[in-house]
């Protein structure tokens, strides 16, 4: 864990978007992971968030990641997730967020 | 001196056979002490006209003035007990000398009965005195005995040991331990000058305004300076408090001490005994005062010895104290290991005798650092031994958690903790330390918030400690999901709830300002 910060990269492909997202997840990231959702969903399709480089989620991370899914979910756009670590799966079904977003092991089950 | 004199004019018949419209009642008139009637009184022993008494004498002005005519002394063992205060006989014959013999007689004979209700009247007094200041004396035990450290701290390679027993007339001693985090204890031993109730309350002033300041403070002087200043304008007129205080690096053996006009410390050492000198003037006397500040470092083996001056100040027989001379002789004594406080209290009893009433209270703080081998020899068995394994502390600054659970997943990275029992501690640690951040210290970062991580053979305990002791921590509730995407409430409000579901058991304690959660989790589980 470095305690580096939050960087995002929109991937609009046929079937949906990727947001890729790398570093800490935290309130900083509120930001950031709000304007590539927005962008994610000019085009049709799910809506993905790619966790594979994501070294640090803390509770106003699970805040922000919640605030996205309830934008995706008011504007009836899927979201899914992928790239989780086995802790991290761990906390999403905790906080009940696996409920509402599909976790797959990695993208190509999500496209 | 009765002030209260006071007769009914006297009647030739029985008092119920009188009519109301014959009777007059004198009201009474006090005779001042030193008033020139008390002499002529005292000396006559008998029955006195009001007609032939010419003094200057206000009584006497206000005793014609209410009518009476005669007045019957009422004397015992040479003091004017009270009078008999007659008004004209209802006949208008003037007191006849038969009726001055016999009120001369019921005189002599009341004035015993009067002197032993005045001698009842003053013991009950006494008594119901004596009674209140017993009581006063047991809520001054009470209110000090509740404050005083319920359990003696334990600490790895340390032996500490204290004594206190209060004199009767309780006095104001107390001492302290305040665990400061990063493996550093505050030691306090005090004495507020006074006994009772009003020493008890200056005392848990003190202890409360050394509690609050401690923790903000990483110099002893620095402590004392501020609860001089927060207590100069609290404590009565002509009371004063002294007060050692020492923060003992657990680690190192180095101990950073600051007096406030206590008797000196003592430490043992291989050499010899040395005292541990360091002026300043004690608490509660003047603003601005500043203290001294030293170092001592202490080898293993060395015994520091604080004591409070109901020990060097306690009388034998000859009247003579028990002094410094004879305190510091005692402790340069080597005895069996442990048994400074029993050695320094025979020796005392020995001084004054066990039968005498202890004319103060007698307060000794023994602190030990100890050998290693002693430490395994104490332990109470493997298992229950625990070991400090990092003790940092981090400044209030959002994003210093990382660092916290870089450390902590350091210092238990030989533990063998399970890949997901690590990352759910590092969760939790993360968790708690930005409450401390944001909640508790609410991102001053000049407040540090402190970590410890301590580790027994079955499970490790990361205590996390803040300023933020008078805040509420709220209770867990699991969060609605539902609600909170369907924007009916904020998205936040996860930490408490993660913390409790990474670990096995969440402790929540305020000390006196500071808050400390305590996360514990098993070394062996699920997962």
């Amino acid at each position: 864990m470095s305690g580096q910060g939050f960087e995002v990269v929109v991937n609009q492909t046929k079937k949906g978007s990727i947001i890729k997202l790398s570093g800490t997840v935290n309130r900083a990231a509120k930001g950031k992971l709000e304007a590539a959702y927005e962008l994610a969903s000019t085009t049709d399709g799910q809506i993905l968030l790619d966790f594979r480089q994501v070294e640090y989620i803390n509770s106003t991370g699970i805040a922000v990641i919640v605030g996205v899914l309830a934008k995706a979910r008011a504007a009836d756009r899927d979201i899914g997730a992928f790239g989780l670590t086995e802790h991290y799966r761990e906390v999403f079904e905790i906080t009940r967020l696996s409920d509402f977003m599909h976790i797959y092991e990695d993208a190509k089950a999500g496209n | 001196m009765r002030k209260r004199r006071k007769t009914d004019e006297t009647v030739e018949t029985a008092p119920s056979a009188v009519p109301e419209s014959v009777t007059q009642v004198i009201d009474p008139v006090a005779i001042p002490a030193g008033d020139p009637l008390e002499t002529v009184l005292l000396s006559t022993g008998g029955p006195v006209e009001v007609a032939d008494l010419e003094l200057e004498s206000e009584a006497i002005s206000e005793i014609r003035d209410a009518g009476v005519e005669l007045i019957v002394p009422l004397v015992g063992q040479g003091e004017l007990l009270g009078a008999l205060y007659l008004g004209h006989r209802l006949s208008d014959q003037p007191y006849s000398t038969d009726d001055r013999h016999l009120l001369g007689s019921l005189a002599s004979q009341v004035a015993p009965a009067m002197k032993v209700a005045q001698l009842v009247r003053e013991q009950q007094a006494e008594a119901k005195e004596r009674e209140r200041i017993q009581q006063e004396m047991e809520v001054a035990a009470l209110i000090q005995q509740t404050l005083l450290p319920k359990e003696l701290p334990s600490i790895p390679g340390w032996k500490v040991d204290a004594f206190y027993r209060p004199a009767r007339a309780v006095g104001g001693d107390f001492y302290d331990f305040i665990d400061l985090g990063r493996g550093r204890l505050g030691v306090v031993i005090g004495d507020v000058t006074d006994k009772g109730v009003p020493a008890a309350l200056v005392m848990a002033t003190c202890r409360s305004m050394l509690r609050a300041a401690a923790p903000r403070h990483s110099s002893p002087s620095a402590v004392l300076m501020e609860v001089n200043e927060a207590i100069v304008p609290e404590i009565p007129p002509a009371m004063f408090v002294t007060c050692l205080y020492a923060i003992i690096d657990t680690g190192a053996g180095e101990v950073v001490f600051a007096n406030a006009g206590h008797n000196l410390p003592y430490v043992r050492t291989a050499e010899g005994v040395i005292e541990l000198r360091a002026t300043g003037m004690p608490l509660g006397l003047m603003p601005e005062m500043t203290y001294d500040e030293k170092v001592y470092r202490m080898d293993s083996g060395d015994v520091m010895v604080l004591t409070s001056d109901g020990i060097t100040e306690a009388h034998n027989p000859d009247r003579e104290m028990y002094g410094f001379g004879r305190l510091m002789g005692r402790v340069a004594k080597r005895g069996k290991d442990g048994d400074m406080v029993n050695a320094i209290v025979g020796d005392l009893e020995d001084w004054t005798g066990v039968e005498v009433e202890q004319e103060d209270d007698i307060t000794i703080v023994v602190v030990r650092r100890t050998s290693s081998a002693e430490d395994a020899a104490s332990a109470f068995s493997p298992d229950s031994r625990e070991e400090l394994l990092a003790s940092f502390a981090v400044s209030s600054i959002e994003g210093n958690e990382v660092l916290a659970i870089a450390r902590v997943a350091e210092a238990v990275g030989s533990l063998g903790l399970g890949g997901l029992r690590l990352e759910r501690l590092k969760t939790a640690v993360g968790e708690t330390v930005m409450n401390a951040i944001e909640h508790g210290n609410e991102n001053d970062s000049s407040l540090d918030v402190n970590v410890e991580v301590k580790a027994t053979a079955a499970a490790v305990r990361i205590r996390v400690s803040d300023h933020g002791g008078d805040k509420v921590i709220p209770d867990v509730e699991t969060p609605d999901l539902e609600a909170k995407l369907a924007g009916e409430q904020t998205p936040r409000g996860w930490g408490l709830f993660l913390i409790e579901k990474m670990v096995d058991e969440v402790r929540i304690e305020n000390q006196d300002g500071t808050h400390i959660v305590e996360l514990v989790m098993n070394r062996k589980g699920d997962a």
